[in-house]
């Protein structure tokens, strides 16, 4: 524990304070924000929220040297998830403002039940790469690399995400359509 | 950087949305919840896969990976508010309580 506090100690690399230093920051505005999250009791506050923590997601990505994946996520998840989540407030006709029966009386029972699994899975990541295990190959991904690969080595992945999203619209449409 | 780092904010992340799926009555707040469980695989995805990448070089399995997982979320919150929509115009309430047609 005293390893992941000291900021970027024991290694050579010059990146690896700054590195640290935005990671705590970003780890701090993404983890408040989840929390709020799923604490406040105002609809449009909640969606306002998964802004931050998809926008401090994004920025992980930027850290880890993914851009292609951290442009991605602004533009599907911020761009087009939320828009359709805030849509769907809209048309539910939410209480637009503080609402106070958002939340199930057995509340505690769902606090034990996360922070049991947080505690399990903390431990067993803990046990199984400790302080030790050091992220090398901390290369930028290119843009060109990611899509060779799409198109090589996962080409048959990729026409099946292409069938899934036609029949994920489609089924949509039937679903929600007014007979 | 240790990978722990990224993997532990992924738990914490994880673990929240856990919460927010098991406490929140709003069927919309539940798919919201579950971006964010998304979210936190997506991130041991790609730290998983600079992880693997030989030292110098970059790896792009695990971007890939996260690319289709925001796919597949893409459609499963379309799926999900459309079926919220329809909960929504049969009972005139989304609390996911409600939906209990099902139940035995």
């Amino acid at each position: 524990m005293a390893n992941l506090l000291l900021l970027g100690q024991q290694t050579g690399n010059s990146w690896d304070l700054p590195a640290n230093i935005a990671f705590y920051v970003i780890a701090v505005i993404a983890i408040g924000s989840a929390l709020r999250m799923v604490t406040t009791n105002n609809v449009v506050h909640s969606a306002l929220y998964l802004l931050l923590v998809l926008s401090s997601v994004a920025a992980v990505y930027i850290l880890l040297g993914a851009e292609f994946v951290a442009a991605t996520q602004v533009l599907v998840y911020i761009g087009a998830i939320l828009v359709l989540l805030i849509f769907g407030v809209m048309l539910t006709r939410a209480r637009i403002g503080i609402d106070d029966d958002l939340n199930y009386e057995q509340r505690w029972i769902g606090l034990g039940v996360s922070s049991l699994l947080f505690v399990v899975i903390a431990y067993s990541l803990w046990d199984f790469y400790g302080s030790d295990t050091r992220l090398v190959g901390y290369e930028p991904q290119r843009t060109r690399e990611v899509a060779d690969s799409i198109f090589s080595t996962y080409i048959v992945p990729f026409e099946a995400i292409s069938v899934l999203l036609l029949a994920a619209l489609i089924g949509a449409v039937v679903v929600a359509r007014r007979d | 950087m240790l990978l722990n780092q990224y993997l532990l904010l992924a738990a914490a992340l994880f673990c929240i949305g856990v919460y927010g799926v098991l406490t929140r009555k709003n069927g919309v707040m539940v798919l919201m919840s579950i971006e964010l469980i998304l979210n936190a695989v997506n991130i041991n995805m790609v730290a998983f896969g600079v992880h693997n990448a030989e030292a110098g070089a970059a790896s792009v399995g695990g971007a890939v990976f996260a690319l289709f997982i925001i796919a597949v979320a893409a459609a499963e919150v379309g799926v999900g508010l459309a079926i919220v929509l329809l909960i929504y115009r049969n009972r005139r309430s989304i609390n996911v309580a409600d939906a209990s047609l099902m139940k035995g």
